[in-house]
């Protein structure tokens, strides 16, 4: 079974006391604790061997580049990717998306295109195609969720043309925690329109369940390190090899490049041609170490765990007065992460109240706010759960619960 | 709780001056995206010339954090009667004064967006020559 007690341990942060109490960390969905063999990892690049990649004809420089390297391999062995230079490095998931947005949306997509995403995203991937469908004069097709914060399959089959270029989904919501059958999603899709690419935010996903890039049948998966134990400052866009070799590169610069002279210039090969200038090695690293973190645990069992923790915190917020939840309280099929909101108590005031005691929880609208407009809600207070935390941890929360009932009701 | 002295809980339970006026002069509202706080100031005036402008009556309304809600309170409460340049000069300080609370840098905004509001209106009242 998962040991809590030696995950918590390995999480420097988690040891310190603010004004004499301990720290309850429920904002992981915001950003997670890194254990000290991430730390570590990070540290010891820049105190053994901290020179550039791909340059240096020593030591030191080839010993950056291969530890730049093999995170890569390491990430790509862990989202089942088929080639490891389909996984090409970011600087988050915003980022990840802006790259499709920017070397395959705006050259491939025309007038007289359809686009289509979720009312449940995050602003990062909503807003591109929002802008896209200004941009290019084109329909952006919503798919709308319902009061359990579900998408239906079904409504595909009328979402989805011949016109449609592109699906946008998330692979978890950053707020009514709902896990997309994405394997479902990209079949439904490609039976109607096999030409229609699927994106999907794993954001939220990949840090809390096993993912296979391959089995989903997706065509680019976006995601995060700094929400799966890694470092801030590092994302990953892994796209299918022939895709990524057909689109024009995201930024200029060093190391994307082959050969320039001074009429023309020769990219680089994939990844690389999308990863100008200096990256951010230490995140790589950092990153990799991360991955294995997690591999160690195994993603099947940080499921388990994280279901279970939901299940009991689920359980302990209905019996709370006068608080409702965001979406369905069947723990089987959301993510570790739950939305609510208390009558008569502004989120805010929660979020107040809960850091007297060190209960940190995220409040307002979770870069989520055309999902909170069509549920015809206001801002949320938003709790969340990862491999460091206990149902104690639930328990501080529904005691903090209480005495933010007796300040304001 | 500092935050949460008995005042503000006060204010934020039976907010003063909440509702809004038959025919006011200028009505002005202001949301603050991040956290949906939203605060609707109406407010009527009196004499004449810039200097003898002032407060006659005041409402507001909308919706938002305790902290907001009772600084819009207590906002309209102070001003009234008060001359439309010394509103003009009211800041963070005023209003953290007003409170008697020291606001930590996630809580400015909701303390100050009433007062933001407030000044606006006082602005599109002299741009329209008042």
């Amino acid at each position: 079974m998962f040991d809590s007690d030696r995950i918590r341990s390995e999480f420097p942060q988690l040891s310190r006391k603010i004004n004499q109490k301990r720290l309850i960390y429920l904002d992981s969905t915001a950003t997670s604790l890194k254990p000290q063999a991430v730390l570590d990892a990070v540290k010891e690049y820049y105190t053994r061997y901290g020179a550039n990649v791909f340059r240096g004809i020593y030591k030191i420089s080839e010993e950056a580049t291969a530890a730049y390297e093999s995170a890569r391999e390491k990430i790509a062995r862990f989202i089942h990717a088929h080639a490891i230079q389909e996984v090409v490095y970011t600087r988050s998931t915003d980022e990840s998306i802006s790259l499709v947005y920017y070397s395959w949306a705006l050259p491939n997509v025309r007038e007289g295109d359809e686009v289509v995403t979720t009312i449940m995203e995050h602003h990062a991937n909503f807003v591109p195609w929002q802008q896209l469908a200004k941009e290019k004069n084109i329909e952006l097709r919503i798919w709308n969720v319902n009061e359990d914060g579900k998408l239906k399959l079904q409504e595909l089959d009328t979402l989805i043309t011949k016109k449609t270029k592109l699906l946008a989904v998330t692979a978890v919501s950053n707020v009514a925690g709902t896990i997309n059958p994405v394997r479902e999603i990209c079949r439904r899709v490609k039976r109607i329109n096999p030409k229609c690419l699927v994106l999907v935010d794993a954001a939220q996903a990949a840090p809390h369940m096993s993912i296979d890039v391959s089995d989903w049948g997706a065509d680019f998966v976006a995601f995060s390190s700094h929400k799966m134990l890694g470092p801030t400052g590092m994302g990953v866009l892994w796209g299918r090899k022939e895709l990524l070799e057909s689109m024009p590169p995201f930024n200029f610069g060093g190391d994307m490049i082959k050969e320039v002279h001074r009429d023309s210039t020769v990219f680089n090969d994939i990844p690389h041609k999308f990863e100008a200038g200096t990256p951010h090695i230490a995140g790589a690293i950092g990153l990799g170490a991360a991955v294995d973190y997690l591999a160690h645990l195994g993603m099947d069992a940080i499921r388990a765990h994280e279901e279970q923790i939901t299940s009991y915190a689920l359980r302990r917020l209905s019996d709370v007065r006068g608080l409702s939840i965001v979406g369905t309280t069947d723990a089987k099929k959301r993510g570790g992460v739950i939305a609510f909101r208390m009558q008569g108590i502004h989120p805010h005031d929660i979020a107040q109240v809960l850091d007297e005691d060190n209960i940190c929880i995220r409040v307002g609208f979770h870069c989520a706010q055309p999902l909170h407009e069509f549920l015809g809600i206001g801002p949320t207070a938003r709790a969340s759960f990862y491999i460091y935390n206990t149902t104690k941890d639930v328990d501080a929360l529904i005691e903090g619960l209480k005495k933010v009932q007796k300040v304001f009701v | 709780m500092d935050i949460y002295r008995e005042a503000i809980l006060d204010h934020y339970k039976h907010p003063r001056n909440f509702g809004h006026l038959r025919s006011p002069d200028v009505a002005v509202q202001e949301s603050n995206a991040t956290c949906g706080d939203r605060i609707v100031m109406e407010i009527k005036i009196k004499g004449k010339g810039l200097k003898l402008n002032v407060i006659d009556d005041i409402r507001f309304s909308g919706e938002g954090c305790a902290i907001s809600q009772a600084s819009a309170s207590m906002l309209t409460e102070f001003v009234k009667g008060m001359d439309m340049v010394k509103i003009r000069k009211l800041s963070r300080h005023d209003i953290e004064h007003m409170l008697g609370v020291f606001l930590t840098p996630s809580r400015v905004k909701c303390a100050t967006l009433p007062l933001e509001v407030l000044q606006k209106a006082v602005v599109s009242l002299e741009d329209n020559g008042r």
